[in-house]
């Protein structure tokens, strides 16, 4: 595991006391988004566990079962599963029901081809326990910036 | 990780949008492995052809590539779900057809040959020893590392094209000599035919997962026995490489590095062919997974010679081979007695299903194990023989 640079700052005094995290990690795929958190401390299989139409967690018992992941910003430790997985993240894409970033732990070849060919902004080597489901998340290219709301 | 000015000018998109596409995949795999530089390659052979795998979703991706994508090296193509030209005779349907002809053809736009077989090494896919490579289909893979001692990772089918598009892959695992050395020793006795070398496969790929066995105590083995083992081990663990003993290219560098020991006796061997024994009746017996070889097509048709076949029996190979056979009247023969030659197809990536197959024998411990696990089918394993006596009874 490489390092992971953690640079946190808390703005106080102001009337709404939101915290304010900015992380480093790794491109692995490059752009800019932001959206709404969602969170899994398991890991995710694309392949048989979301549906590709809809994208909902369909795996049985994941702690996401039943959550969309359209337009989120997704953070999961790693993917597993089938390499199909990647063109179920294309798929999703081409439904406009794919996330909107994917931030990972440790990120595997299944995740990181479906990211790339579907354009999904992607960065790995970040602690994903720092996040909360409902953060609002901007990426820009390895520098996430997260909001608690 | 460092890139050449060809490889930034193609990341940052100077040379087409299907290079660009492929180098970001490859910097990808690169970073995640940890990587420090991309290797030129000599052949790429790639998998995901059938529709039935690749569907509506891969191939929007794959026509996107092939708006400007071309391969830069010899690039081979594994098997369809269906023979393209006997179509008919298997009753596939007629969706089905145009759609895996559509696949074939984005393929086909980006100066790919149009091989469909698994076994590239039969078809003029021959790489040299030491050579790096970058194939997709599990059992190429370890047969290319193990028996011709070319290296290769092994890659994804969207990997393996990427690395066509490119001319490189990734430097790391299986191209560094280091990592190409045995994890586990394996005793074991002379196996008997190629039947107890895919058993052989099925009991060690079960025990040492993606590990490298390195085995003794094998005096000889035929190609076709290696590839039989080979695909064993590949699909049953996730053996990427083996060695033998006085036999494959690589075993005698390896030296006596301090590695686990098992030992496999007769009995294990018979324990997995009990396993596998059913008294189901096969309604469908398939050889030739992976792709038969003319020896082996030839071995078939002297065996069928004279006899009856009462079920379907489907014997899998690539286009070239059929084409010697047909040569030699290897194929007159198989037919006279009622067997079926396809082409670039196996009932592994065939749509079996819907042509109402349930129950399947096969010589092939790969064959079997995607058969049970991806189609959901009751499987029957047994060798060559008993197979064609099935067939013929």
């Amino acid at each position: 595991m490489r390092k992971v640079d953690v640079d946190r700052r808390v703005h106080q005094g102001s009337d709404n006391m939101n915290d304010i995290l900015e992380l480093k990690g790794r491109v692995i795929k490059r752009g800019r988004a932001e959206g709404e958190a969602l969170v899994s401390s398991q890991p995710i299989s694309f392949y048989g566990g979301v549906d590709p139409d809809t994208g909902i967690i369909r795996e049985r018992g994941h702690e996401l079962e039943g959550k969309n992941i359209a337009g989120k910003v997704l953070i999961f430790p790693h993917g597993k599963g089938s390499t199909v997985g990647s063109y179920i993240i294309y798929r999703l894409k081409r439904k406009g029901m794919a996330p909107s970033a994917i931030i990972n732990q440790r990120c595997e070849p299944i995740v990181a081809v479906g990211a790339i060919i579907s354009d999904i902004p992607t960065v790995d080597c970040i602690d994903t326990s720092k996040f909360k489901s409902g953060d609002w998340v901007r990426i820009e290219d390895g520098k996430i910036v997260v909001e608690r709301r | 990780m460092y890139l050449s000015k060809e490889e930034e000018r193609m990341l940052i998109g100077e040379l087409g949008y299907a290079a660009q596409k492929a180098m970001e995949i490859l910097v990808a795999l690169g970073k995640i492995y940890d990587a420090e530089r991309l290797v030129p390659i000599t052949s790429a052979h790639v998998s995901g052809v059938s529709y039935a795998n690749v569907g509506e979703d891969g191939l929007g991706f794959l026509e996107e590539l092939a708006s400007d994508g071309k391969v830069l090296v010899k690039t081979t193509l594994n098997p369809a779900g269906m023979d393209l030209e006997r179509w008919s005779t298997m009753n596939i349907d007629k969706e089905f057809v145009e759609n895996q002809l559509r696949v074939i053809d984005v393929y086909s736009r980006m100066g790919i040959e149009i091989t469909c077989t698994c076994t590239p090494y039969f078809v003029g896919n021959e790489p040299r020893m030491g050579d790096h490579i970058a194939w997709g289909e599990s059992s190429a893979v370890v047969y290319a590392n193990s028996v011709i001692g070319a290296r290769t990772n092994r890659e994804s089918g969207i990997s393996a094209l990427a690395a066509a598009i490119t001319g490189r892959t990734p430097l790391y695992g299986l191209h560094f000599e280091e990592n190409r050395r045995p994890t586990v020793e394996v005793r074991v006795q002379q196996p008997k035919g190629d039947f107890e070398f895919a058993c052989l496969g099925i009991i060690v790929g079960r025990i040492v997962g993606d590990g490298i066995p390195l085995f003794k105590g094998i005096l000889h083995a035929e190609p076709d026995e290696l590839k039989a083992l080979g695909a064993a081990l590949a699909s049953v663990g996730g053996v990427p490489m083996f060695h033998v003993e006085g036999i494959t290219p690589e075993a005698e560098r390896s030296a006596d590095k301090a590695v686990e020991k098992l030992t496999i006796t007769e009995s294990d061997i018979m324990n997995v062919k009990e396993e596998y024994a059913t008294e189901a009746n096969p309604d469908l017996i398939f050889l030739g997974c992976p792709h038969l070889s003319l020896t082996e097509l030839k071995g078939i048709a002297s065996a069928l010679s004279g006899k009856k076949v009462r079920k379907k029996l489907w014997l899998c190979c690539s286009r070239s081979v059929k084409l010697e056979a047909d040569r030699l009247g290897v194929t007159q023969v198989i037919e006279v007695a009622g067997g079926t030659i396809l082409c670039d197809t196996c009932p592994i990536v065939a749509p079996v299903k819907d042509l109402g197959v349930t129950v399947v024998a096969t010589n092939s411990a790969k064959g079997a194990w995607y058969s049970r696990n991806l189609n959901n089918l009751c499987v029957r394993l047994m060798s060559t023989e008993e197979c064609i006596r099935e067939a013929t009874i």
